[in-house]
């Protein structure tokens, strides 16, 4: 079991060097010199060659991704061709405001999408069933900008009770985002939820299928009893892979969503990022991004072995 | 094992609306009563009435010319894209799977380096640096969303790959290529489909994003994700400019969804437990 724990740590570490390899390198093949860019076509050729040295642009590429790694792996990484202030202050900043929003969204979606996936399963093909099918393919087929936009319709619009844009920086404080937070939160829930329930009713409907849920009603337990200790605990371990693919998925997920409320967090600066072709900062958000999918994989592996025995032994079932 | 047309009401139905959403798309020149692109300012910001019947937007162009017509961007990027993205992933998949090995292992870390970046973070990189031209988008969207048909591709062949007719075609002195395309493929080919049908929706739904956030056709043509970032602020006098276009999107993605699911209900794929947006 410690065996398969430290693989599985292994090819996560080696994932999130792949992909910080992969991040640097494609955004090094951006065409066009850095330094031009910044300083603007009419800048003199000493203050080009200047900044070039400033940005170490002269050494060769496997030089700079290595100490641009090994400042990251410090906390440093590096700075802004915008704002010309340490990349990894902002990016915090603007993390916080995500993870503000993406805590709601993950324990208020994952609830409530488990609770309608497992009703749903057990009441297969009745109505509650047929409601809440349709309800989740309704979800999963609208993008979420069109979620949002429907939701400020009603929550901003039709009843003004919530903002429909956020006007405070990204150094607000938690209190002053706290109203700001709702929208968003449910734009993003809506659709992360549509694809959780899915999973959810599948496999209750797989579990409820199966031998071992048999011996347990005709031994004599009651209905409940059966759902909550013996069908639950094995139906909801598939359904933790889906719910890290959609956690991380947030993250990209934000951008669409905080650009319709204006909301300051990761998605936006991605958006003015790429818009200001502020390398240093793509560069960091890619790679922390990269670092949250990783992990939030990790964690439902792992939080699968430790509810599944089989898995305990390292062996791996066969995923098709 | 793959029969044209499944007896399932679920895929057809799925069909059925995404065939009308081409065949409209086709003849939105014969059906649109006005021109999508000009502008009249005599009659801006109507409702729904007999000569507009979706009402017109804040330029006077009629909502429902330009739904009708902003349908041909979004299907022919979204097709383009999922092809390409599904044939690359196909050939890669299989091939790992048929290999093994240090190549495969190779191929899936990779791979998975590629997955973790989000697509949305990549296709923003590839658009602000090649452009938002047609063809950048297409090869974008299969960078980004062929690794994910690698992995279910390479799960449905290895499962194929250890078969006795292949064994058999290997002993014949077979080379790879004849061996894939006339053993492998043909016993996977449902699942290629019911992952066609399904990364379609996803790609509609990323491509309608990337319009929306202003990386897809440029404003005066109309386009679905466009049309409601440009009707959104006016959505309290003429809620049909946005809503004309959601309903469109919205319908598209359900039958294509209905479509997969309804395929692979039919053909016995297991297509949820790859599901994530």
């Amino acid at each position: 079991m410690i065996v398969f724990v430290l693989k599985r740590l292994g090819s996560a570490v080696l994932t999130v060097a792949l992909s910080s390899l992969l991040v640097f390198f494609a955004v090094q093949a951006l065409p066009g010199d850095v330094a031009v860019q910044v300083l603007g076509r009419d800048a003199t050729p000493e203050a080009v060659a200047a900044l070039r040295e400033q940005l170490h642009l002269n050494q060769p590429a496997w030089t700079r991704y290595l100490s641009w790694i090994g400042s990251a792996l410090h906390g440093d990484l590096g700075t802004s061709l915008v704002s010309g202030n340490a990349v990894a202050a902002n990016l915090g900043l603007h993390l916080r405001n995500t993870l503000l929003i993406a805590v709601v969204t993950v324990v208020v979606a994952i609830t409530s999408s488990l609770v309608l996936g497992v009703v749903a399963g057990l009441h297969r093909d009745r109505w509650p069933d047929t409601v809440i099918s349709w309800l989740s393919l309704v979800g999963m087929s609208v993008p979420e900008f069109v979620v949002a936009t429907l939701l400020v319709l009603i929550f901003s619009v039709t009843v003004p009770i919530l903002p429909a844009v956020v006007l405070d920086g990204p150094n607000a404080s938690v209190a002053e985002l706290l109203p700001a937070i709702w929208l968003p939160a449910a734009a993003l829930g809506v659709v992360m939820a549509a694809y959780i329930v899915r999973m959810a009713r599948t496999s209750v409907i797989d579990v409820m299928a199966s031998e071992f849920v048999t011996t347990a009603t005709l031994k004599g337990l009651t209905r409940w009893r059966v759902v909550t200790r013996h069908a639950l605990p094995s139906a909801l371990l598939p359904t933790l892979n889906v719910i890290a693919l959609n956690v991380a998925w947030l993250v990209g997920g934000v951008v669409v969503v905080e650009s319709v409320f204006n909301y300051p967090g990761l998605g936006k600066l991605m958006l003015e990022s790429v818009y200001d072709r502020d390398l240093p900062m793509l560069q960091a958000i890619a790679l922390v991004s990269a670092a949250i999918y990783v992990v939030c994989n990790l964690a439902a592996d792992l939080a699968a072995m430790a509810l599944d025995p089989k898995l305990r032994t390292g062996r791996r079932t066969a995923t098709r | 094992m793959i029969r044209w047309l499944p007896r399932s009401i679920a895929a057809r139905l799925g069909l059925a609306i995404v065939v009308l959403h081409i065949g409209l798309a086709l003849a939105a020149p014969l059906l649109a009563p006005y021109s999508p692109v000009r502008n009249d300012a005599g009659h801006a910001l109507l409702g729904p009435s007999w000569s507009y019947w979706a009402g017109t937007d804040q330029y006077g162009r009629d909502v429902l010319s330009r739904v009708l017509y902003g349908g041909r961007y979004a299907l022919a990027v979204s097709f383009a894209a999922t092809f390409c993205t599904v044939v690359i992933g196909t050939v890669i998949g299989a091939l790992a799977a048929f290999r093994g090995g240090w190549p495969d292992n190779v191929a899936m870390r990779v791979l998975d380096a590629v997955l973790s970046v989000p697509p949305i973070l990549a296709l923003l990189v590839i658009v602000t640096v090649f452009g938002t031209g047609a063809g950048v988008i297409v090869l974008a969207v299969t960078v980004v969303y062929a690794p994910a048909v690698v992995r279910v591709v390479r799960a449905a062949a290895q499962g194929v790959v250890t078969a006795d007719y292949v064994t058999a075609a290997r002993a014949r002195g077979e080379r790879t290529c004849p061996i894939l395309a006339r053993e492998v493929l043909p016993n996977i080919l449902d699942v290629v489909f019911v992952e066609f049908a399904m990364r379609a929706s996803w790609v509609v739904l990323l491509i309608s994003s990337l319009s929306f956030l202003g990386f897809g056709v440029n404003p005066p043509a109309p386009d679905w994700g466009l049309m409601v970032a440009e009707n959104r602020t006016a959505i309290t006098v003429v809620p049909w400019g946005s809503l004309a276009p959601i309903l469109a999107l919205a319908t598209l993605v359900v039958g294509l969804n209905v479509a997969a699911d309804g395929l692979s209900k039919a053909w016995g794929v297991d297509r949820i437990r790859t599901g994530a947006p």
